[in-house]
């Protein structure tokens, strides 16, 4: 379903990303981890159109679509979220959610029934009428989820939704992504907290310094000698292994 | 049907019946009242809605005002048919702005400026080109017929601008209600999540900043039909940018009827202010003496009421 191939990006000096591959089949729920400043974001976003990557290539569904700016991609049905949550501050969660709604009608009942029965599935029914800006972060992120969810993608591409819920929240959450992927969205998602991931995810990529360093279900990912060290430091693996 | 529905009828008969209780003076208070509410409800749709602050809106105005007037002065159109094309063309300046400065990537205050800028070019040029007559400005002969645009009694020319404002404020209506303007508001507040949602924010913000223009455009045909004589300084000059921008934050940027409640409050002030000037004697020399309000008055309005004197009435967002 999604194909990224070779992808490079950088900035200024610093390769953010290095020749990254990955592959996302139809109906997956699949991880991307790596330490912080790995790159994770920096992938997304060139998947996503928000940076035009230096070289490489992202097919989607098998269309080719390197470098389309970001609203084509979403049209096309990939959708992203925002790992640090962009609410739309001063409009209800309500026309924040209609807003995604609004890419396949132009009906406005048509889109406010749509927003309320995401607002369900994602578990924000009694915060419809709350501002945007007076959303928690477990709020946000739902948000965040819900308006991606508006636009009807066969694809979400998650950035760290997790990233500041307590396990509480946490445990939340995994419940309604699940939900999403049960109702036929494919999903590929970032996680920093590697706990997340495995609840989660069938197949795992791990992403260092830019370069994709393994690949496998969550299991033999956290066995990896190259993933434990990406994380723990050099000499790592040697030393849990003894 | 509902309150707002009812107040708004309310107000409506209030205006229509209004110029037949008051003197001809007051009749062109009201008048000035909801033209100006007009141009700042044009400002409203880019600067309110979009977010896209204009500090030059006044370009449009003049662009208007100006294309009528040749028209109809150098080529001898009938006003009348000569104010759509001063439309197009307000409408075909503010695409040439838009195009040219989202393109470029221009936000916020960078926005701003090359907008201020714009104005002034236009200015500098209606005082060098042949066309314009320069700084002499332009005379529109005075035949005081309806079919002329030109009206004897104030009172036509008070429904005139009556319909006008109307006019914008059901197409800021329409436009809040529905998918264009919720893009809009999403833009305002985000562009990057914008365009994580599929909205071409170039696009959007290229057809607001046309129909805005249009719609100022507009604007400077009426009011050269009102005074019969423009020149580059009434048409191009800065005062009217910051008269449409100042209604609309100090009614409500982003709101329907911020710039109908903005203009009210303006002109009383302003007649207000010169009332109290030609009878308190120390005040004589303050002049105006309504600017100085206006300013305080926008300071107070941005460190405490940032959506205007709307936030007042509305606590709550409306529900779609």
């Amino acid at each position: 379903m999604l194909e990224v191939r070779d992808l490079s990006k950088s900035f200024g000096g610093l390769k953010a990303v290095d020749r990254a591959s990955l592959d996302v089949r139809q109906g997956e729920i699949v991880g991307l981890i790596g330490p912080n400043g790995a790159g994770k974001t920096t992938l997304f976003a060139a998947i996503a159109g928000f940076h035009v990557p230096d070289s490489g290539r992202v097919a989607f569904e098998g269309r080719d679509i390197t470098g389309l700016p970001p609203h084509r991609i979403c049209a096309a049905g990939m959708v992203r979220t925002f790992q640090i949550t962009q609410p739309f501050a001063k409009i209800s969660v309500r026309q924040n959610i209609m807003v995604g709604a609004y890419l396949h009608t132009a009906d406005r009942r048509l889109a406010a029934r749509e927003a309320e029965a995401v607002a369900q599935t994602v578990g924000m029914t009694d915060q419809l009428d709350q501002l945007g800006a007076d959303l928690t972060v477990a709020g946000r992120k739902r948000l965040e989820l819900a308006r991606a969810l508006a636009t009807g993608p066969r694809l979400l591409l998650l950035d760290e939704v997790m990233a500041g819920l307590n396990p509480t929240e946490i445990v939340e959450i995994v419940g309604v992504i699940k939900g999403i992927r049960d109702a036929g969205i494919t999903i590929l998602l970032i996680e920093h907290v590697m706990q997340a991931v495995t609840s989660l995810a069938e197949r795992v990529y791990v992403l260092n310094q830019g370069r994709m360093i393994a690949e496998g279900t969550p299991a033999a990912i956290a066995d990896d000698p190259q993933v434990i060290e990406a994380y723990l430091g050099h000499g790592a693996a040697k030393v849990l292994r003894a | 049907m509902s309150r707002t529905a009812l107040l708004c009828l309310a107000a409506l008969a209030a205006a229509l019946v209004y110029p037949l209780l008051v003197p001809n003076y007051l009749v062109n208070v009201g008048m000035l009242m909801l033209f100006t509410a007009f141009l700042g409800q044009s400002w409203n749709l880019a600067g309110g809605y979009a977010g896209q602050t204009s500090f030059g809106h006044v370009v449009f105005f003049g662009v208007g005002a100006y294309t009528s007037t040749i028209l109809q002065v150098t080529y001898g159109w009938n006003p009348w048919l000569a104010w759509p094309i001063a439309m197009l063309a307000g409408g075909a300046v503010g695409w040439m702005i838009a195009v040219l400065s989202f393109r470029a990537g221009l936000r916020g205050s960078y926005f701003a400026l090359i907008t201020l800028a714009f104005a002034e070019v236009f200015r500098i040029l209606a005082n060098s080109v042949p066309f314009t007559r320069g700084g002499l400005g332009m005379l529109i002969k005075a035949d005081q017929r309806p079919e002329n645009f030109q009206f004897k009694d104030p009172i036509w020319i008070y429904y005139l601008a009556l319909a006008l404002c109307v006019i914008s404020l059901l197409i800021a209506w329409q436009i809040a209600r529905g998918r264009f303007g919720a893009r809009l508001v999403a833009i305002r507040e985000n562009e990057d999540a914008a365009r994580a949602l599929g909205i071409d924010v170039f696009a959007e913000k290229v057809k607001v900043l046309t129909l805005s223009g249009a719609m100022c455009a507009a604007g400077g045909t009426f009011y050269a039909q009102k005074y019969l004589y423009i020149d580059p300084s009434i048409a191009f000059g800065v005062d009217k940018s910051v008269e449409m921008l100042l209604v609309t934050m100090v009614g409500g940027a982003g709101t329907i009827f911020g710039p109908l409640i903005g203009s009210v409050a303006l002109t009383v002030i302003n007649e207000a202010t010169r009332g109290l000037a030609s009878v308190v004697p120390a005040l004589k020399n303050v002049q105006p003496l309504s600017l100085v309000v206006y300013g305080v008055m926008l300071v107070l309005i941005v460190a405490r009421l940032p959506d205007g004197l709307m936030g007042l009435f509305r606590r709550r967002p409306r529900h779609a």
